[in-house]
């Protein structure tokens, strides 16, 4: 072999140990997920399912409200709370992009400087839990993320003033359009790549949020799928004390605990999964944009 | 006042009017998610009692960061988010760059596509999923390791969740595993972007492909790399809460490596309700954090102005 193949072979060979190490993990969620309980305690967890067996999927469905009512919050505030917070970001990035606008320099620094400094967790949580009451509540999953970081609005307004030149604003405004008009029909058309970056980061931002459901969300009807995960995981009882397995089923010791957390997190991660193939370029050019321009 | 006014310009500012009208709801949102509470950071030097409400409760002047700063916890969860963040910046430098080049090599680019691809999976998990996909590896009675992996070996299970020495090892792969893709991607795209013309002329001279990447590829990707380094200095004094949350399950024995000032923070306020220590945790994060933001933004602005935040 020339050289030069014995080279691509061993950069071949790494990335293939590298992406297996990327990958087996979830390997071994997914098998898990599918191996009797007796198997589990028997082996543990493994890549290749002792003995294949749906009883967990089997229990998990049989009481599918806690999943259903989880995932549909997830959904819903994922899509709204992406809607909404594209709203608000493109509408504070756009005036900001219009270099002749007075004060656009002092708003600039108002909603930049929110990336130096914050108040910190504590005045957050007592400031929307006394003031604004949104323990409890869906507002709670929604409105602590709508303006993650004011980089997103950086990056929205960086494509703007490179990509939406003056004059087309210019000539817009001499045929008589609006203002908003001209946001709404020019430059927000004109602005699909950036907008679906971002749009993306928050849609991923959105659902695997747990942390505003673990600070304000006690009541276990209004658990998103990512924070039901994350107290069955944290808390052994959980599956045991709150969902009713034990009438349909037998008792509760013979509920499959170790595989039903496994198919409990598939059931969780496999939208990202099943999506990432279609979405993981633009995902990829998004990250670079975001890295390389400030 | 009046000069001030008058050097707004208003006739040029109703011209803008429907920009300003856009700016509003932006504006409320960021006044009360973010400048309220930055306003809120009082109740630090307060002693915070609900039945007198937070604004009416007494002034304490220095007292929680007194106690605080007595207590073994200042020390140890500063070292540890410190140190976590010193060791996950350069190991993630050196894995993402090691890999970035390599794939630069590849040929194939199908291949390629499928690595990146991959590598970036991880990037993309919530921290409890990574929680759950490190406890089918830990787990003590079921984990792969325990199971599969040691007795292979012929040794004797770890209780991996009972003994902290083993989570500054743990914490820092789960980490790599988790950003490196992110950082390759980011270095991959720049290294692509390396003129070819320099590794032409590089050939012709004799040198071989070592000396190409040691003289030509990161010599000019070196903007980036600073870049990318200073903006995760600037954020050494904050730490993925879900890492030191999630991954170690919340355990209390674990906490001596494990506890770092996000995860501090919210155990005083959320598990003990000590208002007074939390707050004073969280100033002393949000000062040396803009201080420390500040010093990098100002040496990223010194290498590359474009880059720089203001």
């Amino acid at each position: 072999m020339k050289p030069n193949k014995v080279e691509q072979w061993i950069i071949n060979s790494i990335f293939i140990v590298i992406s297996l190490l990327c990958l087996i993990p979830f390997i071994i969620l997914i098998a898990s997920s599918m191996t009797s309980e007796n198997s589990i305690i028997q082996n543990g967890y493994s890549l290749i399912p002792g003995e294949f067996s749906l009883e967990s999927y089997k229990y998990l469905f049989q009481e599918p409200a806690m999943m259903i009512r989880a995932y549909g919050i997830s959904i819903f505030v994922t899509l709204i709370g992406t809607l909404v917070s594209l709203i608000i970001m493109t509408m504070l990035a756009y005036p900001i992009s219009r270099r002749d606008m007075p004060l656009r320099n002092g708003i600039s620094f108002f909603i930049f400087f929110t990336m130096l400094f914050n108040g910190g967790l504590v005045p957050t949580y007592l400031m929307y839990t006394n003031i604004f009451g949104i323990k409890n509540s869906l507002f709670a999953l929604l409105i602590p993320g709508l303006l993650v970081s004011a980089f997103f609005v950086i990056l929205i307004r960086t494509f703007f003033t490179m990509n939406i030149p003056n004059e087309v604003i210019e000539s817009a405004y001499m045929d008589g359009a609006g203002e908003f008009r001209i946001f709404a029909r020019i430059v927000l058309p004109l602005s699909t790549p950036v907008l679906g970056a971002v749009g993306l980061f928050q849609l991923i931002n959105y659902w695997n949020d747990w942390f505003n459901g673990l600070i304000y969300i006690t009541d276990n009807k209004l658990y998103s799928i990512q924070v039901l995960l994350n107290t069955i995981l944290l808390n052994a009882q959980y599956l045991l004390s709150n969902v009713n397995f034990v009438d349909d089923m037998g008792p509760a010791e013979e509920i499959p605990n170790n595989g039903l957390k496994m198919a409990i997190a598939v059931i969780g991660v496999i939208p990202i999964l099943i999506t990432y193939p279609f979405f993981q370029r633009y995902f990829a050019k998004g990250l670079t944009v975001g890295a390389v321009k400030g | 006042m009046t000069s001030w006014l008058s050097r707004l310009n208003l006739k040029k500012m109703k011209k803008y009017k429907t920009l300003y009208l856009m700016l509003i709801p932006g504006v409320i949102y960021l006044l009360i998610n973010n400048y309220g509470p930055m306003f809120g950071v009082i109740i630090a030097f307060k002693d915070v009692n609900f039945a007198k409400g937070i604004m009416a409760s007494d002034w304490v002047g220095l007292k929680n960061f007194e106690y605080l700063f007595k207590t073994t916890d200042a020390y140890i969860i500063t070292r540890n988010t410190i140190l976590y963040n010193l060791v996950f910046i350069v190991l993630n430098l050196v894995v993402a760059l090691g890999l970035a080049i390599l794939l630069n090599e590849l040929k194939n680019k199908f291949l390629t596509r499928f690595y990146q691809s991959a590598i970036l999976l991880p990037y993309l998990m919530s921290s409890v999923i990574i929680g759950y996909l490190v406890y089918s590896l830990l787990s003590m009675e079921t984990g792969l390791i325990n199971n599969t992996i040691l007795p292979f070996l012929g040794r004797e299970g770890v209780m991996w969740y009972n003994d902290p020495k083993y989570w500054p090892y743990i914490l820092t792969l789960v980490k790599i595993w988790s950003t490196a893709g992110y950082l390759c991607i980011v270095y991959f795209a720049a290294v692509v972007g390396i003129d070819q013309e320099y590794y032409e002329a590089a050939t012709l001279d004799g040198a071989n492909k070592i000396q190409q990447i040691m003289k030509i590829t990161i010599p000019l990707i070196t903007p980036v790399i600073i870049i990318m380094t200073l903006l995760q200095i600037g954020r050494i004094f904050y730490s993925d809460f879900g890492l030191f949350y999630q991954v170690p399950l919340d355990s209390g024995v674990l906490m001596p490596t494990t506890n770092v000032i996000d995860t501090y923070v919210y155990r005083a306020l959320l598990k003990n309700g000590d208002i007074g220590m939390s707050s004073a945790a969280g100033l002393y994060q949000s000062i040396v954090g803009f201080i420390i933001i500040l010093i990098s933004n100002y040496v990223v602005k010194k290498i590359n102005p474009d880059n720089s935040l203001f």
